[in-house]
């Protein structure tokens, strides 16, 4: 449950929370781009580092962190591997250009967390909503989505007041061997499937009391506007782009080598 | 019996659930927790079986203290059933759902079938053995979350909410149900704000409030103190409500029970006539 806790929207008020979601969406997927783009530790670094400065700015660094530390596992897999298949290709020697190679793959992985979890740190579900609604995505996307994201705590939530429900009944989640381990939680999984299929039967209805889906056309009481603070973000970023790609084709980038021992 | 002595206890989130609690329960007691919600009732039965540990302070247990057990081997003397029972349901019958528990305690087979039998006869669910809980009302579906922790007979049983739900007649019929229980030995614990529920019991009442224990007393104390009611968010019983009213003619004003109000009706118009 904890997994979530990296991605799961804080209500502050930052410059960054009041962002354009879409002008946010522009700039993690810039980072995205940038990321794939560069394979040399340098830039890469430099990618993760500017990023330190938003997170400070939105003041969801502890979160931040903390999504950072559960993509630790998947970044040391991804390293692992990297450094592994390398070994295996260079004739078995643990060249330096292998262990350069596999830090910047791994750095890309973390650098691509480090956005994503920025914007939805500081995105609300709602915001994220509109924003898709007013790219044109059909309603009913934009609600399912929506509305996935909100239950999300709901969940978590109601899968621990089952976990406790279950063990005050003797149930001992660690107890047995590996297959029987897996079968501990059916008691947990099972009222958790059925509760959300109840819940979102129940949703369903109560939409439906509200017209859901009468007109074709809905109207929103609120509407995302671009502002200037969104026009001057999305201007440096798309200006960060240019020039990455700039000096992408015409610059020679200073490789740092990651000495072996 | 339960002894908790100066407990605190802080959430993860950073909410402050138990301020300085302290509190014991003999052997055979009937004590209803009451305060308004979020007052901290929940959290502090939760450290009774163990599923929460204190922060500060310690709970013990038959002179154990809850942090050396886990909460399977506690439950086995304390038994909790929480207040969602679609939290719990999850076998195919109901027979199945009672002997749960049974099971991971680790009663022989022959054991198991008599208990599941005699849960099933308590809780007047013997027509329902082979349904699945799931396509029972919700009535039921609390009857048998009931009846699967009552089935291992764990000495103390605690019902979180029990009342909450249920309609007048299964009210009457649990309210019965817990005072047997209750006369056969059992220590009986009832998380509860449903006072005209209280009212007809009349156990030990712990009152709560913003995670303190503001007030613990007999029912009949506590639940005709206008002040401590107040503070909790409750009113007074309707009872007790219409004996203040009679005070005028000489009515003592500590009456909860339809009984008791019957008794001193009687005596008055005998006096009168
Ligand atoms: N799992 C939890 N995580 C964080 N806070 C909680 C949790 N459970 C309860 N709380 C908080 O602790 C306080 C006491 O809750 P609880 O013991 O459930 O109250 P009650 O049962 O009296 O209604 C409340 O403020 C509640 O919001
Ligand atoms: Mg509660």
């Amino acid at each position: 449950m904890k997994a979530f806790e990296g991605l799961r929207f804080k209500r502050t008020s930052s410059f960054i929370h009041q962002l354009d979601p879409r002008v946010k969406f522009v700039l993690s997927c810039v980072v995205f781009i940038l990321a794939i783009m560069f394979t040399e530790l340098l830039p890469l670094t430099i990618l993760l580092s500017v990023q330190l400065p938003l997170v400070y700015l939105a003041h969801v660094h502890k979160e931040w962190l903390s999504s950072l530390r559960s993509s630790l596992i998947l970044a040391t897999m991804i390293f692992l591997t990297n450094v592994i298949v390398g070994y295996m290709s260079s004739e078995f020697q643990l060249t330096s250009s292998v262990l350069t190679y596999s830090s910047s793959m791994t750095l890309r992985f973390v650098t691509l967390v480090a956005s994503f979890s920025i914007f939805f740190l500081t995105t609300s579900p709602d915001d994220l909503g509109l924003a898709l609604e007013q790219s044109h995505f059909p309603y009913e996307f934009a609600f399912a989505f929506t509305t996935a994201v909100r239950f999300v705590p709901v969940l978590a939530n109601e899968a621990q007041m089952i976990i406790d429900a279950q063990k005050s009944r003797g149930l001992e989640l660690e107890k047995g061997n590996f297959l029987k381990r897996i079968r501990n939680y059916l008691p947990i999984l099972i009222p958790l499937i059925v509760n959300a299929i109840r819940r979102s039967l129940e949703l369903a209805e109560a939409m439906e009391s509200r017209a859901f889906g009468a007109k074709e056309h809905r109207t929103n009481l609120f509407a995302l506007k671009i502002k200037m603070n969104d026009v001057l973000v999305l201007i440096v970023t798309l200006a960060i782009l240019a020039f990455s790609i700039y000096i992408r084709l015409y610059v020679k980038i200073p490789i740092v080598e990651i000495p072996t021992f | 019996m339960i002894k908790v002595e100066n407990v605190s206890f802080t959430y993860p989130s950073g909410v402050n659930a138990l301020k300085n609690v302290s509190i014991e329960i003999s052997n055979g007691e009937f004590v209803a927790i009451m305060g308004e919600n979020g007052a901290g009732k929940t959290t502090l039965v939760k450290q009774f079986n163990g599923l929460l540990k204190p922060g500060e302070g310690d709970v013990y247990v038959d002179g154990r203290n809850t942090r050396d057990l886990s909460v399977a081997e506690l439950s086995k003397d304390v038994g909790l059933v929480f207040q969602n029972a679609d939290h719990q349901l999850f076998c195919e019958t109901v027979e199945d759902e009672i002997a749960f528990g049974l099971r991971n305690f680790g009663f022989s087979n022959r054991v198991n079938k008599k208990r599941v039998k005699w849960a099933l006869t308590l809780l007047n669910l013997q027509e329902y053995r082979k349904t699945s809980p799931f396509m029972l009302s919700g009535g039921e579906r609390k009857r048998v979350a009931l009846a699967s922790v009552l089935a291992w007979k764990p000495r103390v049983t605690i019902l979180d909410e029990p009342t909450v739900g249920q309609d007048q007649s299964q009210k009457e019929r649990l309210l019965q149900f817990v005072r047997q229980l209750n006369t056969q030995g059992n220590t009986v614990i009832l998380v509860t704000h449903d006072l005209e529920f209280v009212a007809e019991c009349d156990p030990r009442v712990v009152l709560m409030s913003h995670g303190r224990i503001v007030a613990d007393g007999p029912a009949k104390k506590i639940l005709t103190n206008p002040k401590l009611i107040k503070k909790t968010s409750l009113i007074l019983p309707q009872i007790t409500q219409l004996f203040f009213r009679l005070a005028d003619l000489g009515f003592p004003k500590d009456v909860i029970s339809i009984y008791e109000a019957k008794e001193l009706i009687n005596d008055f118009v005998a006096r009168r006539s």
